[in-house]
């Protein structure tokens, strides 16, 4: 089982009703790659993710978390199943009622048995990796947005998520912290063999982390398979390189 | 004190013996000796964490590490390392050996002994750190942490406590006048034909207010008409005066009662939806984006709120009195021996157009004190969920309070001027 891909997507069709989003999308993300999901603004992006992590039932097709299917599971498969996943928000979905600290002690509370001493230096920790220490005692309403993002990411990364599904962690950041963000996230892959799943739109980004991506096209309502995004800027289809390039391709 | 250039430790209930050779002629320090076992029963392979110290001299300490460092073990606070420390500690070695799995488990209990380290003045060395936690750690360690006095709360005292009440007070009592004063000359630019807000807006807050709140309003005015025939018929009855149960039902409906009980189901119903509307459009920064465009959000927001209650409190008082007088003739009737036409008649002698004034003038002021709890509550809200609920909370609590107090000036007044 376990050489089965860490995601696999087969034959997706998501769709809000009648309007269809994104149809027959099939894509794999093995373990420990960096996937990046791209396309222009309304493409469905988000929408996938929350097709990945269960929040919305697809209209057709499946997904699989290490050959097993996701939405055809046992509720208390499916809950074990999340359990794995990590994910940030866009806007962040701190908990404006608890702390920064609180907000990422609570996944740990819940699901893991160390004691309060302990989880509150395993938040200290993560908050330190994403550049927030010292900011425990605070409140979202009392942070900056780039500063709940990156709250939000420590609180994905609570529990050691298998997989990370991350959207839009760069907007928002200065340039020098998306970068850090960036190193972040390659250094989760590298020595935690974390698998990161990144909605992104930050082309330095795409092009620094990713290993793998695929493109949702917004016209012909479908994806694109880019594999890596270096390639794919030099080689892809001529819709994705003008992406890639700001524009700059004529397609 | 010697130089340490070997390491040796030994765990003899461990399964996972362990013995690194001391070098020829290094005596072997055992006293002193502390393990700290982990004792949890492992589902997954691969032995659990384990956490030795060792004195190695007066001045250095040893902390070795091994097994598997996860967060779904029951992990050692760094605290419990106080224990071993002793006066004069300078160097803390930590090694790691035979490591299992780990995951950020382990840097940040790497993290904490050097915090730790920093706050208790010994340095901490480390041997034998997978290069992957030690690249995590540089990155922790890469922004210096923020240094910010006094975030934690102390537990109030009593003076504090009112001391800190009175002066919300001094403070909030001037803004609720100014909001007065802003809703005022608002109403002045709209007699004057100057107040910006959309007319479409006001219909769907009338018709929000007014015709959509009709079933909560009969069902509470029939019960309150209920009531009220019910008490006077047993006053009454000492007197023999049972048909006086309409006078008392029709005046009391129309001049009082009616008005305040759809000014109460108003403001839980409306006053608690305008502070959660304002509230969160204060969230999402659109009551900003109205300041910027100079468009003043009292007009714009405010006002058709305003009006739209003003118009339809009444509406619905007159409704109230009606189902009120409506639920004192049934009761009269079927249970009091009282005839309908009695009643009727009864009910039309004792109303004068005064009563209705009175009551039609406490509905409009009722509208307005409404409105106004709920949309000042909205514009004060602070930036998140948990401050929209409370305005909605407060716009209600101000709502009520402003109704009875407005209720008992207005009674004293009328029965001053005779009305």
């Amino acid at each position: 089982m376990n050489n089965a891909p860490h995601i696999e997507v087969r034959d997706l069709t998501m769709a809000y009703g009648d309007f269809v989003v994104q149809r027959d999308l099939s894509f794999t993300v093995n373990s420990g790659d960096i996937f990046v999901i791209m396309g222009g603004n309304g493409c469905g992006k988000t929408t996938l993710m929350r097709h990945l992590i269960g929040l919305q039932r697809p209209a057709r097709g499946e997904v699989f978390y290490h050959g097993e299917d996701f939405w055809n599971a046992a509720p208390e498969e499916r809950e074990r199943m999340k359990r794995r996943l990590g994910i940030l928000f866009q806007g962040g979905a701190l908990w404006s009622s608890l702390t920064i600290a609180e907000n990422v002690a609570l996944p740990l509370g819940e699901y893991t048995a160390l004691p309060a001493g302990k989880i509150n230096e395993v938040v200290s920790f993560k908050l330190a990796l994403v550049g927030l220490a010292g900011f425990e005692e605070f409140y979202p309403s009392e942070l900056s947005g780039g500063m709940r993002k990156r709250a939000g990411i420590a609180r994905a990364m609570a529990l050691d998520p298998e997989i990370l599904v991350i959207d839009e962690p760069s907007s928002g950041l200065d340039p020098l912290i998306a970068r850090r963000l960036d190193d972040l996230i390659m250094e989760l892959r590298n020595s935690l063999g974390t698998t990161i799943v990144v909605i992104t739109h930050d082309i330095a980004s795409i092009l620094t982390i990713g290993n793998n991506s695929i493109y949702l096209d917004t016209e012909r309502h479908t994806m694109i398979a880019t594999g890596n995004p270096r390639t794919a800027l030099e080689h892809g289809a001529p819709n994705v390189r003008r992406f890639l390039s700001r524009g700059e391709v004529r397609a | 004190m010697q130089a340490i250039t070997g390491y040796f430790f030994l765990i003899r209930e461990s399964p996972y013996f362990y013995e690194h050779a001391p070098r020829p002629g290094r005596p072997i320090r055992q006293s002193g000796n502390k393990a700290i076992m982990n004792t949890q029963a492992l589902t997954e392979p691969g032995p659990a964490w384990r956490l030795t110290t060792r004195k190695l001299s007066d001045k250095e300490l040893e902390v070795t590490l091994s097994g598997r460092w996860c967060l779904n073990e029951q992990l050692p606070p760094v605290r419990e390392l106080e224990a071993a420390f002793f006066e004069g500690l300078t160097t803390l070695r930590v090694v790691v050996t035979e490591l299992g799995e780990w995951d950020t488990g382990l840097p940040a209990f790497f993290a904490g002994v050097v915090k730790m380290g920093a706050e208790r003045g010994f340095t901490v060395e480390q041997r034998g750190l997978p290069e992957g936690v030690e690249r995590l750690i540089t990155m922790a360690f890469a922004v210096p942490e923020q240094a910010v006095a006094g975030r934690r709360a102390r537990p109030a005292g009593l003076f504090d406590r009112v001391g800190t009440a009175t002066m919300e007070f001094f403070r909030t009592a001037p803004e609720m006048i100014r909001f007065l004063g802003e809703i005022t000359l608002s109403f002045g630019r709209l007699f004057t034909g100057r107040a910006r807000f959309r007319l479409s807006d006001l219909w769907l807050e009338i018709e929000e207010v007014g015709p959509r709140a009709l079933g909560i309003v009969s069902v509470i005015s029939f019960l309150v008409g209920l009531i009220l025939a019910y008490l006077g018929a047993d006053q009454l009855k000492m007197v023999g005066a049972q048909i006086f149960i309409a006078d008392l039902v029709a005046i009391g409906m129309v001049r009082e009662v009616g008005a305040l009980m759809t000014g109460i189901i108003i403001a839980g119903r409306t006053g608690a939806a305008f502070a959660a509307q304002l509230g969160t459009m204060q969230v999402n920064e659109e009551i900003d984006a109205f300041r910027t465009l100079g468009i003043s959000q009292v007009d714009f927001l405010v006002l058709p709120r305003m009006l739209a209650l003003m118009l339809m409190v009444p509406l619905l008082t007159l409704y109230a009195s009606f189902v009120g007088m409506l639920a004192g003739l049934l009761v009269s009737a079927t249970i009091f021996d009282i005839g309908m036409f009695e009643y009727y008649t009864e009910t039309l002698r004792s109303l004068t157009l005064k009563h209705f004034f009175v009551g039609l003038s406490k509905g409009t002021v009722y509208g307005a004190m409404v409105a106004f709890s709920g949309c000042l509550r909205g514009i004060q809200c602070g930036r998140n969920a948990e401050a929209v609920g409370r305005a909605a909370t407060s716009a209600v609590v101000t709502g009520i309070l402003l109704i009875t107090i407005t209720a008992s000036l207005m009674t004293i007044i009328f029965y001053r001027l005779g009305i």
